[in-house]
């Protein structure tokens, strides 16, 4: 990957059935939100949420903006101008909490690494 | 929006997610409290584990200083949508039992602390004690890895039951007729016989 470059990236999560978890963009305040940040030599550039669903639960007034399923977040990367040659590693952390409709699990981070050849 | 895939990099992570395998499974204490529902008998129960924890006044508020009360104690959190239908039930056998020697301690387990929970406390108008968690209260706890997880504690400081989640059907009926079992019981052979010790007697020599 030469420095300089764009390229997109799609991370793709898979959520146990019966569950779901907030979309980025929850309407209730209180709601943990779904976030994905990386560390790393890479720029993060842009990062393109899939539609979420509208969910409605027994738990809540308004219907919950979830994902459930397989779904996957698009991350358009750049390799900046002084990055170092040779293997590199950006590592992610995807910030996330679940539900079904009895119960609510702590909020979780799952770690999301990218390694890649930089010339 | 949509722009090309490059597909050079190694593939990214498949998140394994959520729940179920994260969720680490209740501990014997919640276990042997009598998961999910109704009132172990006074033999099979545990010690609940003393704790102290801040309110929202700053106090210090020890489990031991209910001793004496039937308490419901509810961990919960500001984000957890179940625990919210939960909350005005437990508002209300406040209210409807304080006066038989009935406590609700709700511990929050929100990671933002009072600055989350004060607000949310006012706004619902929750009537009873409210204590910020942590993890060391979890883990005494069984690792109250799920909300809302929510244990009635007997006169005797003993878990009488354990719910894990809400049973929206029945679920109020259901916790409200352990309190009320608790509330009627009689106190420990222990403590009674304690009670009961009679004064000394004074009486003529024989």
């Amino acid at each position: 990957m030469a420095r300089g470059a764009e390229f997109t990236e799609h991370i793709s999560v898979q959520v146990k059935p019966g569950f779901h978890v907030n979309s980025d963009k929850p309407e209730d305040e209180y709601l943990i939100p779904l976030r994905l940040t990386f560390t790393g030599p890479l720029q993060v550039e842009e990062m393109v949420f899939p539609k979420p669903e509208r969910l409605k639960s027994g738990f809540s007034a308004k219907p919950l903006v979830v994902y459930t399923g397989a779904f996957e977040i698009a991350v358009k990367f750049k390799v900046p101008p002084n990055a170092q040659d040779g293997p590199n590693m950006a590592s992610g952390k995807l910030r996330y909490q679940a539900c079904n409709d009895r119960e609510c699990l702590k909020p979780q981070t799952a770690e999301v690494n990218l390694s890649l050849d930089i010339r | 929006m949509h722009f090309p895939s490059r597909g050079l990099l190694s593939a990214a992570i498949l998140c394994a997610f959520l729940t179920g395998c994260s969720k680490a499974p209740q501990a014997a204490l919640a276990a042997s409290g009598g998961g999910g529902g109704s009132a172990k008998d006074t033999k099979g129960r545990k010690d609940a584990p003393d704790f102290a924890l801040q309110d929202a006044n700053g106090a210090t508020v020890h489990l031991s200083d209910y001793k004496g009360k039937v308490v419901l104690l509810d961990f919960w959190a500001t984000w957890c949508g179940p625990c919210k239908v939960e909350i005005p039930w437990f508002v209300e056998f406040e209210q409807q039992l304080k006066d038989r020697g009935f406590a609700v301690l709700g511990v929050s387990m929100d990671e933002d602390g009072w600055k989350a929970v004060k607000p949310f406390v006012e706004k619902e108008k929750i009537n009873y004690r409210v204590l910020l968690g942590n993890d060391q209260v979890g883990d005494a706890y069984g690792g109250v890895e799920s909300l809302p997880t929510t244990f009635v504690i007997d006169r005797d400081g003993k878990i009488a039951a354990v719910h894990n989640g809400i049973e929206p059907s029945n679920g109020k009926d259901e916790i409200r007729n352990e309190i009320i079992r608790l509330l009627d019981a009689k106190r420990s052979a222990r403590n009674r016989s304690i009670l009961s010790v009679p004064a000394i007697i004074a009486g003529p020599a024989e």
